[in-house]
């Protein structure tokens, strides 16, 4: 058996009385789509945090590569590696694309302009960028210079999963990726997913929308109760039954 | 040529047709200094027009001497308006560093060089309370600088014991910022010139620098900010922290100016930097706007005031036309905010 990228296992996170995760496990394979998909107040939010470092589970043990991690910030797991695309975007308006996709790891120019000044190096940064969405294939974003603000709401996604994409060595992890946007949009950001894969990436997905889901996902990770219900094949499982094993109506078929 | 030919299917945004409003909506939106720099030229023509001492070196001289102290206050206004917050206790933190700087000189016989140190020391870690406030204890920005405002001028009138230090007992260090230089027949004082250095560096800094791509992007969406990896309570204290030493710059200004340390100077030095920042067409609301629109906005009102008291215009008419300006660099604001793509 192949070692997962990675991998969970017994996560558990409270806030108060209110038990998030009761010792989820998760296992991303190299080169694969994991959706994850959940009822509300399943834990798909509580696990996502936990394996982009947005939150530091109280129990349990995070893998990466077969060798545990932890991670305290979001910095820390992207240092390791794993990006992620939020729901809410963290794009910054005012700046342009090129800024947005180097946010927080600017390169500065070379000699005393960048070591002593410390000069941005704005050409290379727009030429990398204008590099890295060509090779997603995103030809809708035509200036690299042009403010974030100024883009479609499926331009900015293109831009968030670009930066993922440019930056994420190990895992790229997207959080409702589609769910702002109309039926194109969203056809071209479930596109830009596939791109990702196909260059190796394994990719965890959040969705609340199963025909994406079932369109794009190589497993589906069905969570429920703050647990992993089952990991189900979405070409030998209907859209239903999925459906009714994450909100309990049905129990798992015995291996997936 | 068939006739579905002559019509190109769905333009693109840029080559949809744009009424002349929406083309300025877009203009000042990406540039936002035009605005305050026409206002500057428009104002300066006006008045020029109006009286034919206006445009004389002797006042041009004037002016900037007027707006040096307000134009270096509002440098450190600026980068904490960016990022979406306001400081109210600038001018206090001017006042207890001239203080300081003065007295300790005075008490003392510490040299210039020392005092003037010991003075960009005091207003540093002034404005790292403030940071530490706002990023600590998360509380507002206005209520913390509203509650450090009287913190500090408490402290500057327990220190000076409520009394002016005059100039003759300071070392001349301390004036440096009051004497002139001739440039081109107009005699300009080093606090002007500082001013107008310190725009530009910190224009270069915030323009070209990593920290000044953070602090406007801390202050456009700090959630955002900070999901990218940004430090963003790093960034703010270092902001207020720098803010504090551009206020003890400031502070030096104030000295040459008025060429004592008055416990009870630049009172409302606070509200006229805000004035001024938000004048130069930096918006409020944070990650949007530049140093130079700020210097603009000093100018504008220094000149406004200038050139209405030139014209014999009552001293209440000149605040009328501030307020004005105020009222309506803030609704522009919120119309260039409303810019669609």
């Amino acid at each position: 058996m192949t070692t997962p990228v990675l991998q969970a296992t017994g996560l558990v996170k409270r806030y108060g009385k209110v038990t998030a995760l009761a010792g989820a496990d998760l296992e991303l394979l190299p080169g694969e789509i994991l959706a994850v998909i959940g009822d509300n107040g399943a834990g798909k939010s509580s696990l996502i945090k936990a394996l982009s470092g947005a939150v530091v589970p109280d129990e349990g043990e995070i893998l990466l590569d077969g060798e545990p991690v932890s991670f305290s910030t979001p910095i820390d797991a992207r240092k390791a590696g794993i990006e992620t695309v939020h729901q809410s975007l963290a794009v910054s308006p005012s700046l342009d694309i090129a800024a947005n996709l180097f946010l927080g790891r600017e390169k500065r120019r070379k000699g005393v302009l960048g070591s002593v000044f410390r000069m941005l190096d704005r050409n290379g940064m727009r030429e990398e960028a204008r590099r890295q969405l060509d090779a997603l294939g995103i030809m809708t974003i035509q200036n690299p210079g042009q403010a974030v603000e100024t883009l479609s709401g499926g331009q900015r996604q293109a831009v968030a999963v670009a930066r993922a994409a440019a930056f994420g060595s190990r895992v790229v992890i997207m959080d409702e990726p589609t769910a702002a946007l109309g039926v194109r949009e969203s056809r071209a950001v479930l596109d830009l997913i596939l791109q990702v894969r196909d260059r190796g990436l394994p990719v965890i997905l959040i969705s609340h929308n199963m025909p994406h889901v079932f369109e794009v996902a190589d497993r589906i990770h069905i969570q429920r109760l703050g647990r992993r219900k089952a990991v189900v094949d979405p070409r030998s499982v209907s859209m239903s039954d999925a459906v009714a094993i994450m909100t309990g109506a049905m129990e798992p078929p015995e291996a997936a | 040529m068939t006739t579905t030919a002559t019509r190109p299917p769905s333009p693109l945004p840029e080559q949809r047709d744009r009424s002349v409003l929406t083309r300025l909506q877009h203009l000042l939106h990406a540039q936002a200094t035009i605005g305050p720099a026409v206002v500057l030229l428009a104002a300066i023509i006006v008045f020029a027009l109006l009286s034919d001492r206006f445009l004389t070196p002797g006042n041009i001289s004037l002016i900037l001497q007027q707006v040096a102290v307000v134009g270096t206050l509002a440098v450190g206004q600026t980068i904490v308006i960016l990022t979406a917050g306001i400081d109210l206790s600038c001018g206090a933190i001017m006042v207890l560093t001239s203080i300081v700087m003065a007295k300790v000189a005075a008490d003392t016989g510490l040299p210039g060089l020392p005092a003037l140190l010991l003075g960009f020391v005091v207003g540093t870690l002034c404005g790292l309370l403030n940071g530490l406030l706002v990023t600590r204890l998360k509380l507002p920005p206005f209520i913390v600088t509203l509650g450090t405002l009287n913190v500090f001028f408490a402290l500057n009138l327990w220190y000076s014991a409520s009394a002016t230090i005059r100039g003759t007992d300071m070392p001349s260090l301390l004036l440096w910022t009051g004497q002139t230089v001739n440039i081109g027949g107009t005699r300009i004082t080093y606090g002007s010139i500082m001013m107008v250095v310190l725009v530009a560096a910190m224009a270069f800094v915030l323009k070209n620098t990593a920290w000044g791509r953070h602090v406007y992007a801390t202050g456009d969406d700090s959630e955002a900010a900070r999901l990218s990896g940004i430090r963003t309570s790093r960034v703010l204290l270092s902001v207020y922290a720098t803010a504090g030493l551009v206020y003890a710059l400031a502070a030096w200004t104030l000295i040459g100016r008025i060429a004592s340390a008055s416990p009870q100077a630049g009172q409302l030095d606070n509200l006229d930097s805000i004035t001024a920042v938000v004048i130069g067409g930096t918006s409020l609301f944070g990650g949007r706007g530049a140093i130079v629109g700020s210097l603009l906005g000093a100018l504008i009102v220094g000149v406004f005031r200038n050139g209405l008291a030139l014209a014999g215009v009552d001293v209440l008419w000149q605040t009328m036309a501030v307020g004005v300006l105020i009222i309506v660099a803030v609704s522009l604001d919120q119309w260039i905010r409303k810019v669609k793509p």
